[in-house]
């Protein structure tokens, strides 16, 4: 089954992203996309996360799909002009590549490549309606494509945002451009999202829950970093207290999942490539 | 207002390297305003390139010097100083250096980095306001501008990294976003934000960029 008829006719549906690597050793990284088979609907390929130099989202999501696997490229709005966009996205579609997840990009700031120039040419809702558009035959000139593609394209949501209102208006207009599925950013505050959701009753595409199994003490510090993710203490206690802390980790992640089913229409993992944990996680749930 | 800062003296002297005799331009408009070439800021660096064995041929503060009527004016007034001169320093934006290398045949060189229009504050506190895009939609968002203020220059909305009104930039910074929803509530205009808007044109800031009225 495809991602595509995945969001069309499963009550719960689960994705989980890959990083391709920094460099063309791809050998460690293809084998865990092999542990996903079976496990996932579709595979999202990071494209250049936190602004960090790796292997084209492209390129990564062709060898997912040799794999068998159903892959979503992720656009970010940094690294392209809407014309770098487009050539990308008809190149992937030629290549099979058939879902496209849109995000604005990390400012380059605090990474390596910190002196590039950051694009930002469209924002991602704009993304959004130039995919959709292209799926029309019409590409961001108005002008007619030969062959026009069939991307299912999706954004993302951030739940944790304070104030919310900025990411409600937002996503009301990703939804109105066309998306088709929502991946929102890591979510560990249950009570919290549940607010969220309340507020985006009017929100019928399918919402997977961001999750990113805490792996160590160290990341709970890396975690609290990031703007509008609320970890409460309860969690950060239990994963200091643990003598397992990657076990607590996975407990943790499917207490979240199960204390939020009926909100949500699936999951999406972020494991910073530790898939193994996926399954463990999802026969808990 | 072009807001100007000081140069790293180090690079400026780099600069001259060769260059004997210096006339030292300020302006009297932007940069004295910033406090970055005025009379004072060039008292100062004569002060300094005698102090590295420069000779100085002259000085002047040119009300604009990016205004071409009034540098070619300067150059027949102190015709006789500029003569003996290797190279001019001009303390004003990149538009006043560049003006000045246009009308005075001798090599014009930067006393200051440009480095945004933006408004003053207060004394010696600048903020950056307008990228001069060429495609104005203020009056789409309550007069803030998301294209100079937000790092994104993002249409639609604030990115997932806003977070308590401030920036995933620099936590110091503003989110335009934040400010632009604030200011529209108050203006009970709130509505407007919802609206679609459309990706930038940016065959309006071709460059370089021309105005000719006759």
């Amino acid at each position: 089954m495809t991602f595509k008829e995945a969001l069309k006719v499963k009550d719960f549906v689960i994705t989980a992203e890959l990083s391709p690597p920094k460099g063309i050793d791809l050998e460690a990284v293809l084998k865990k996309a092999d542990l996903l088979k079976g496990k996932v609907d579709g595979v999202n390929a990071t494209d250049n996360q936190v602004a960090v130099l790796h292997l084209s989202s492209v390129a990564f999501c062709a060898l997912l799909k040799q794999k068998g696997l159903d892959p979503i490229l992720q656009m970010n709005c940094r690294d392209r002009n809407a014309l770098a966009m487009e050539a990308d996205l008809l190149g992937a579609y030629a290549l099979g590549i058939r879902n496209v997840l849109a995000i604005t990009g990390d400012y380059p700031k605090k990474s390596l490549h910190h002196v590039v120039k950051p694009v930002f040419d469209i924002d991602s809702v704009q993304l959004i309606k130039l995919i959709k558009d292209m799926n029309k035959g019409i590409d961001f000139a108005g002008e007619p494509l030969v062959g026009a593609p069939s991307f299912t394209v999706g954004g993302v949501v951030n739940p944790g945002a304070d104030p919310i209102e900025g990411q409600l208006v937002k996503l009301k207009k990703k939804i109105d451009a066309g998306a088709e599925f929502i991946q929102t950013q890591i979510v560990y505050d249950i009570d919290g999202f549940k607010k969220f959701k309340d507020l985006t009753k009017d929100i019928k595409v399918k919402m997977l829950l961001g999750i990113l199994p805490i792996r160590s003490v160290k990341m709970i510090k890396a975690i609290q970093n990031i703007p509008g993710v609320h970890l409460p203490k309860k969690l950060i206690e239990r994963i200091e207290k643990a003598k397992d802390p990657v076990r607590e980790g996975i407990e943790i992640s499917a207490e979240i999942i199960s204390g939020l089913k009926g909100y949500i229409d699936g999951v999406h993992f972020m494991t910073l490539n530790n898939v193994e944990s996926i399954p463990d996680i999802l026969s808990r749930i | 207002m072009i807001i100007t800062e000081k140069k790293e003296y180090k690079k400026i002297l780099e600069s001259l390297k060769g260059m004997d005799s210096i006339y030292v331009v300020g302006c009297g408009r932007c940069a004295t305003s910033c406090s970055t070439g005025g009379e004072e800021q060039v008292f100062d660096i004569i002060a300094k390139l005698k102090k590295d064995s420069k000779k100085i041929a002259g000085s002047y503060i040119i009300e604009a010097p990016c205004d071409e009527r009034l540098v070619a004016k300067f150059s027949r007034a102190e015709k006789s100083k500029i003569d003996k001169a290797d190279a001019l320093l001009v303390l004003g934006c990149g538009a006043g250096v560049q003006t000045v290398s246009d009308v005075i045949k001798l090599p014009a060189y930067p006393a200051l980095e440009s480095v945004f229009l933006g408004k003053t504050k207060t004394l010696g506190r600048f903020y950056e306001l307008c990228v001069m895009c060429g495609d104005c939609a203020l009056e789409e968002t309550g007069g803030i501008c998301p294209v100079a203020r937000c790092s994104k220059h993002l249409l639609n909305g604030p990115c997932g990294g806003s977070h308590k009104g401030k920036c995933e930039v620099d936590e110091n910074l503003d989110c335009a976003w934040y400010l632009i929803f604030e200011r529209l509530k108050e203006l009970k205009q709130f509505d407007r934000i919802k609206k679609y808007m459309k990706p930038k044109d940016y065959s309006k800031a071709i460059r370089p960029r021309k105005v000719e009225l006759r």
